[in-house]
């Protein structure tokens, strides 16, 4: 992205520089612009699927440099359904990074997958919807949404389904995902506790023997703590997190919402 | 050795200095507002039990001249919207002049159900949207009040971005640093919302307006400030800061050593 | 010659224009405030220490010791406030003690802006200095150019707007010694719920003619929510590839071995603040 504003490669990348924009002002008429027009909102959500459940969360502050916005700013949003209120929609939207372009984003996959429904007589499934989404992102590769968007519901076979996403439509279906600005402090912990990475079963052989954990679906209220632990965690370290931390849980009976306090400072 | 897998093959900065890049574009791209010029300052508004108050003072600055001392910054747009405007006055009264085309053409349609708040901030956070998208941003930060389609009281906020986000109380620029903290005192979420007055609501955001005279040096003690609620729009563009307090500088004697 | 050595700078450089991005600072991104009272002087602060983003200390300390009766409340880089502090303090020291005089506040403030105006702003130090002496109560700030006010009431760091929110709303002059104290937490209190850069506790020192009170943890309004699971690991989770045993016998030829008096208790020289 930043490559069309600065002539800069994209930064995040394993510490490269160059001093990440060029030195002298580039020759000639043309000026830098005065106006760059994404900003960071912080936050950070995460999503994790269960054997017939899936989970998105995220916490509800929304920032400007060290400004808090509003305590109150919902990532998670319904898709598809009836009405401005998403009436039995069964898939769910997460977006961080710049929320303005995350409103947009949402407003534009909500209508498709509503017209679907008025045009198919059917509702969209999950996968067409992950589809669908991933060529929304791309369709803007030269200017892009600025968020990480993640994906959840249930499948066709009524198994958790999730799916994650960079801003230009790189997409994949995960167990779990942490995405925004805590994403590098709860990813780890998810990869540990939910794929149980670097985790061996005690005894079950010596050196490279040693068998590795096996992972499988975990139950609800499993996903519902680590979850919040992830989230309170989160808070503790990374001062973009906090406030308020709103869950969607899908199942086949539909979307239950919860909104659970985190530290205000 | 570099050990930065990025700078293999490529040319050294410190021998060859920075790359060019002047040949990518060799089109002039249009040049649009790039920086506001003549600007108002902070925007402070408030819910409380029945409706909302919002406030911003009468001067528009050129850079660190107080150039214009009576510009009208809250604009009444029916009797239960009150829009108002931080950042560049010129965008600013064509966003007027948008929302008066929109009134008249909303009047000549229907007058069943008039524009409600929430409508007129959803409609400028579109407009100010596609403006950035377009590389054109209208420089300003708005606070839309009023009230909602159910008659609630209703605070939101666009700006430059058309970022949007609400919530019981807001400032915009100097104010999100000075106002807020003294808004949320007193109403720190939307259930505090309930136990606020009229008169609280009022005094609390001329209490803002007073400490933002004192410590922004982009502000006057003229402001206007209107109060939306079921009964209309009650709207004072010519009000004063009352009850400022000095006493503090009494004891002041130099910045060091100076003792006398 | 005391001072900085520079002897690293061309290396720095060249380091820098091949790409190696500079060191980060751990910041006091900080809340400080002071304010004065009759018979004395409050100074508070926050306790996030930050890193960028990342929360690098949730309880650390921002109220310097100078002299016995003169403090500092820091905001900026760490590790300048920090040393800043100790130097002047310790050049201090040695003038009282050469004067045969206890230090006066005037003397520090003096020190810390020469100090701070000779580095041109590259030491990143922005105090609040305050403290009593023979010849009354004082409070200055002193900002990392070497510029210095004084001031009846002051805050600092990027709370700073937040907590004089609080000072220019509820401060009237003559205050006593608790109400002094009061404002300045609920100063400090409203940089840590409105600024990012400021959080977790409030710290305070009273500074009066005869005393000064250290407060620490004045008030502890964030506190950490208990976890929900326990990520208690069983023994053997982690892979070991090699093992490899040294008997008591063994190592007490090189170091000396006492035994603990109960098996299920770990020696501990320092206990760390953990999270339960």
């Amino acid at each position: 992205m930043a490559a069309i504003f600065s002539g800069a490669p994209p930064q995040g990348g394993p510490g490269y520089s160059f001093n990440q924009t060029p030195r002298t002002a580039p020759s000639g008429l043309r000026q830098h612009h005065g106006f760059y027009p994404y900003t960071d909102n912080g936050g950070s959500t995460l999503g994790i699927s269960g054997a017939d459940f899936t989970i998105l969360a995220g916490d509800t502050r929304s920032t400007s440099g060290y400004n808090i916005n509003t305590r109150y700013a919902p990532k998670l949003f319904k898709i598809g359904g009836e009405g401005p209120d998403n009436k039995n929609a069964r898939i769910v939207l997460s977006v961080v990074g710049f929320a303005a372009d995350g409103d947009a984003l949402k407003e534009r996959l909500d209508t498709i997958v509503k017209m679907y429904k008025y045009q198919h007589g059917k509702e969209m499934s999950v996968a067409a919807c992950a589809q669908r989404l991933s060529h929304i992102l791309y369709n803007k590769r030269f200017f892009p949404y600025y968020v990480h968007a993640i994906l959840g519901g249930l499948d066709e076979e009524g198994r958790g389904a999730l799916y994650s996403y960079d801003p230009v439509g790189s997409y994949e279906r995960e167990q779990c995902r942490a995405a925004g600005a805590a994403a590098s402090l709860i990813m780890p912990f998810l990869d540990n506790q939910v794929n149980f990475k670097n985790q061996y079963e005690p005894g079950s052989g010596t050196g490279h023997d040693l068998q590795a954990k096996v992972a499988a679906p975990l139950p609800r209220d499993t996903v519902e703590e680590l979850v919040r632990d992830a989230f309170t965690s989160a808070v503790e370290r990374h001062i973009e997190v906090g406030d308020g931390l709103q869950m969607m849980i899908i199942t086949r009976d539909g979307i239950q919402e919860t909104l659970t306090p985190l530290k205000q400072d | 050795m570099n050990h930065l897998p990025q700078a293999w093959g490529r040319p050294r900065d410190d021998v060859y200095g920075a790359y060019d890049h002047s040949h990518f574009q060799t089109q002039l791209p249009n040049q649009h507002t790039q920086s506001p010029i003549v600007t108002g300052t902070s925007v402070v508004a408030a819910k409380f039990k029945d409706g909302v108050v919002i406030a911003a003072d009468n001067l528009a600055s050129y850079g660190s001249l107080a150039r214009f001392t009576d510009v009208k910054r809250l604009r009444k747009f029916n009797d239960e919207v009150v829009v108002g405007f931080g950042g560049d006055v010129s965008d600013m009264q064509y966003l007027d002049r948008l929302l008066n085309s929109l009134d008249i053409r909303e009047n000549y349609s229907n007058n069943e159900n008039p524009l409600h708040a929430k409508n007129l901030h959803t409609y400028l956070a579109k407009v100010m949207y596609k403006r950035r998208s377009d590389f054109d941003p209208l420089w300003n930060h708005l606070l839309v009040t009023g009230l909602d389609g159910e008659k609630k009281p209703f605070l939101a906020s666009v700006d430059l971005l058309g970022t949007t986000f609400s919530s019981p109380t807001l400032a915009t620029g100097f104010g999100a640093h000075l106002a807020q903290p003294i808004l949320r005192r007193t109403i720190p979420d939307e259930d505090a919302v309930a136990n606020v007055s009229q008169e609280e609501a009022v005094k609390l955001v001329q209490e803002c307006m007073k400490v933002l005279f004192y410590r922004d040096a982009r502000s006057m003690d003229k402001y206007s400030i209107a109060v939306i609620t079921t009964s209309g729009v009650e709207l004072k563009q010519d009000e004063k800061l009352e009850n400022q307090s000095w006493a503090f500088a009494e004891r002041i004697r130099g910045y060091g050593t100076q003792v006398n | 010659m005391g001072g900085f050595d520079f002897s690293n700078h061309n290396r720095n450089a060249a380091l820098h224009a091949q790409g190696v991005p500079l060191p980060k600072a751990t910041s006091t991104g900080t809340t400080i405030v002071g304010c004065m009272f009759d018979g004395g002087v409050v100074i508070a602060a926050d306790t996030r220490a930050t890193s960028g983003p990342i929360v690098a200390d949730k309880n650390c300390e921002k109220l310097h010791y100078i002299a016995p009766q003169i403090w500092c409340a820091g905001a900026g880089t760490a590790a300048d406030t920090e040393f800043t502090t100790a130097i002047i303090s310790s050049n201090l020291e040695l003038h009282a003690l050469s004067t045969g005089r206890k230090p006066r506040v005037v003397t520090c403030m003096t020190m810390l802006k020469q100090h701070l105006f000779r580095h041109q702003g590259y030491i990143g130090a922005y105090l609040v200095v305050a403290g009593v002496d023979p010849t009354g109560c004082h409070l200055f700030t002193v900002h990392a150019h070497g510029s210095t006010d004084k001031l009846p009431y002051v805050t600092m760091g990027s709370g700073s707007l937040a907590a004089m929110s609080v000072f220019e709303t509820q401060w009237r002059p003559q205050l006593d010694k608790d109400a002094a104290v009061e404002l300045c937490s609920q100063a400090i209190l409203a940089g840590i719920f409105n600024d990012l850069g400021s959080g977790s506790n409030v710290d305070v020192a009273v500074i009066t003619a005869d005393k000064t009170t250290l407060m620490r943890n004045y008030i502890t309004p964030n506190q950490r929510v208990p976890k929900q699971r326990n990520y208690k690991f069983p023994k053997g989770t982690t892979a070991v590839l090699n093992e490899k045993i040294i008997t008591k016998e063994d190592i007490s030829k090189y170091v000396t071995v006492h035994e603990l008096e109960d098996d299920s208790k770990t020696a501990t020289a320092e206990v760390m603040d953990v999270d339960q």
